[in-house]
C-alpha cells in the first residue's frame, strides 16, 4: 500500500546548525508511529515539517502520494505557493506539547471554528460534530467553558477535539503531556488510546511516554543528532536495543533520569 | 474684561466649530486605524519589498512635521498632481497618515504579545492568512491596545489646531477670525482652551477606567 507520508532525504538547518541530518521514513496509512529520542535530537523539528510549520533546508516530503513541499514544473522541483500548501495541509493536523488553544473561544467556538471558517460547514453541522468529538474526549459538558476555566488535561483533551474534528490522514502528537501536571497525564494518554484503537488515522507520536509508545505504537523510530538510529517494532526497540545510543537511552531513561542526552 | 454678554454671543459659532473638530478628529483617527493596521501588518509581511516599502513610509511621515504634510496634501498635490481635495479632506488624510505611523507600532505590540502558539495552531487548523488574522490574532491583540489608542485619539484632537493652518475652519481659527472681528482676544481664546478641556479631560479619564481594567489579573 502506499504510504501517507514519504520524508526523503530531508534535511534543515538553522543556520549553520544542522538539525536535521537527511531522513528517510515512510508512515502508512493509519499506521501509529512512535518517535523518541533524546532532547534536542530533532523530534520537533520532523514533525514541523510535515505540519508546514518549517520548510526543509532540502529533500521532499509527499502526503499520500503528493509532494508537499514542492511542485513539479516538468523535470524541476519548484518550491510550492500558499495555494498548495493550503490544499496539502488539510490532510495534516497536529496537537502541541502547549496546547495553544484560542483563549478568547470557549470550548465549542475552539472546536467549531475551522470547520466553520475552514471547511465551510454550516454552525449546525459544525456543532454536532464538535459535540460528538467533544463527547469522544468526554468534554461534551464544558462547552461554554473558556480555556482558562479548564485543567491541563482538559486543555489539551478541547485541542486533541479541535484537530480531530479536521479529519486529517495523519496527526502529529507532538509531546503532548509533557507540560501536564502528572496525574493528568492519564486521562489525555487515555483519549489517545482510544484515538488510535479507532485506526484509520496515521498518527506520528513524538513523545517521553516509553510505556505508552511501547503500548499502542506500530513501530517506533529512535532517533539522536538529526538522524534515524534505530526502528523496529516496540519489542524490539525496548526489549532488544541493538545500538549503543538507544541502549544508553534507554537505560538512563529506566534509571528515571532526565532526558538529556 | 470679561464680558459675559460677549461670551455668550460667540459660544454657538465655537460650539459648531467644535463639532466640525471633533469630526475631523474621528475622521482622521479613522483614516490612522485602517493605515496603521494595513501598516503593521506590512512590516510582518513575507515580501520583502512591501516591508521595505512600509518601513519607508513609516520612517519619511515620521520625521517630517505634520503641519508640511498637511501643506503638502492641501497645496501641493493640486500643483503636482491635478488633485484637488478640500481643506477637510487634506485635513483628516494628513492627520491620519501621520498618526497611522505611530498606530502601527502600537498594533504591532499588540500583535506580538500574541503568542507564536496561536499562529502555529491556525495554521495546523488550515486557517488562510487572512482568516488567522481576522479571527484568531487580532481578537487578541487590540483588545489590550485599546488604552493606548484611546491616548492617541486625545493627542490626535489637540493636534487639530494645525490644521487651521490650511484654512479648515475648526476651533482655533473660528477663534482667530472673531479675535480679528471684534479685536477682544480674551474670551475667544480662553473659551477655545476650555472646549478643549471639556473634551479632553473626560475623556482621558475614561482611558484610565479602561487602563485599569486591562490590567485586571485575567488568568489564562
Ligand atoms: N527556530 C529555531 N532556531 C534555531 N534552532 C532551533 C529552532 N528550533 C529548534 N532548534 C534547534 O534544533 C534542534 C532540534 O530541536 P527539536 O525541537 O526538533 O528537538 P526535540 O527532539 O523535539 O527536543 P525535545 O525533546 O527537547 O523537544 C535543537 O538543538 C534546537 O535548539
Ligand atoms: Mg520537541
Amino acid at each position: 500500500m502506499q504510504s501517507i507520508v514519504r520524508y526523503s532525504n530531508i534535511t534543515k538547518s538553522y543556520g549553520d546548525l544542522e538539525v536535521i541530518k537527511g531522513i528517510d521514513l515512510d508512515i502508512a496509512p493509519g499506521e501509529k508511529l512512535a518517535v523518541i529520542g533524546p532532547s534536542g535530537s530533532g523530534k520537533t523539528t520532523l514533525g514541523r515539517m510535515l505540519m508546514t510549520l518549517e520548510v526543509p533546508t532540502s529533500g521532499t516530503i509527499e502526503l499520500d502520494g503528493e509532494l508537499l513541499w514542492h511542485i513539479r514544473d516538468k523535470e524541476r522541483l519548484i518550491r510550492a505557493n500558499e495555494k498548495h500548501l493550503h490544499r496539502m495541509r488539510g490532510s495534516v493536523g497536529m496537537v502541541f506539547q502547549h496546547f495553544n488553544l484560542f483563549p478568547h473561544m470557549n470550548v465549542l467556538r475552539n472546536v467549531t471554528e475551522a470547520p466553520r471558517k475552514v471547511l465551510g460547514m454550516s454552525k449546525e453541522e459544525a456543532a454536532e460534530s464538535a459535540v460528538s468529538m467533544l463527547r469522544k474526549v468526554g468534554l461534551e459538558d464544558k462547552l461554554k467553558m473558556y480555556p482558562a476555566q479548564l485543567s491541563g488535561g482538559q486543555k489539551q483533551r478541547v485541542a486533541i477535539a479541535r484537530a480531530l474534528v479536521m479529519r486529517p490522514k495523519v496527526m502529529v502528537f507532538d509531546e503532548v503531556t509533557s507540560a501536564l501536571d502528572p496525574e493528568l497525564v492519564g486521562e489525555v494518554l487515555e483519549v489517545i488510546r482510544e484515538i488510535a484503537e479507532e485506526g484509520e488515522m496515521a498518527m506520528m507520536l513524538i513523545t517521553h511516554e516509553m510505556d505508552f509508545a511501547k503500548e499502542i505504537a506500530d513501530r517506533v523510530i529512535f532517533g539522536a543528532d538529526g538522524r534515524i538510529v534505530e526502528q523496529g517494532t516496540p519489542e524490539q526497540i525496548f526489549d532488544n536495543p541493538q545500538s549503543e545510543r538507544l541502549q544508553s537511552f534507554l537505560k538512563r531513561f529506566r534509571a528515571g533520569y532526565a532526558l538529556r542526552d | 474684561m470679561w464680558d459675559w454678554q460677549y461670551v455668550f454671543e460667540i459660544l454657538p459659532e465655537l460650539v459648531r466649530a467644535l463639532k466640525m473638530t471633533v469630526s475631523a478628529t474621528l475622521c482622521g483617527f479613522a483614516v490612522a486605524c485602517v493605515g496603521g493596521l494595513l501598516l503593521a501588518a506590512a512590516v510582518r509581511s513575507r515580501y520583502m519589498f512591501l516591508r521595505l516599502a512600509a518601513k519607508a513610509v513609516i520612517g519619511f511621515i515620521r520625521n517630517t512635521p505634520l503641519l508640511v504634510q498637511v501643506f503638502f496634501l492641501y497645496y501641493s498635490l493640486p500643483v503636482l498632481a491635478d488633485i484637488k481635495i478640500s481643506a477637510f479632506a487634506a485635513g483628516i488624510i494628513g492627520l491620519g497618515l501621520h498618526y497611522s505611523t505611530y498606530l502601527s507600532e502600537v498594533y504591532r505590540s499588540g500583535i506580538e504579545a500574541v503568542p507564536k502558539g496561536q499562529w502555529e495552531a491556525a495554521t495546523a487548523l488550515n486557517f488562510s492568512k487572512w482568516r488567522t488574522w481576522r479571527n484568531i490574532v487580532l481578537p487578541q491583540a487590540l483588545p489590550p491596545i485599546i488604552p493606548v489608542m484611546g491616548n492617541y485619539l486625545i493627542v490626535m484632537f489637540k493636534e487639530t489646531p494645525i490644521l487651521s493652518a490650511i484654512t479648515l475652519v475648526e476651533l482655533l481659527l473660528t477663534a482667530k477670525n472673531l479675535v480679528s472681528d471684534t479685536y477682544r482676544v480674551f474670551e475667544p481664546y480662553t473659551l477655545v482652551g476650555i472646549l478643549f478641556l471639556a473634551i479632553s479631560y473626560p475623556a482621558s479619564l475614561l482611558v484610565q477606567r479602561l487602563e485599569k481594567r486591562m490590567n485586571l489579573p485575567r488568568g489564562l
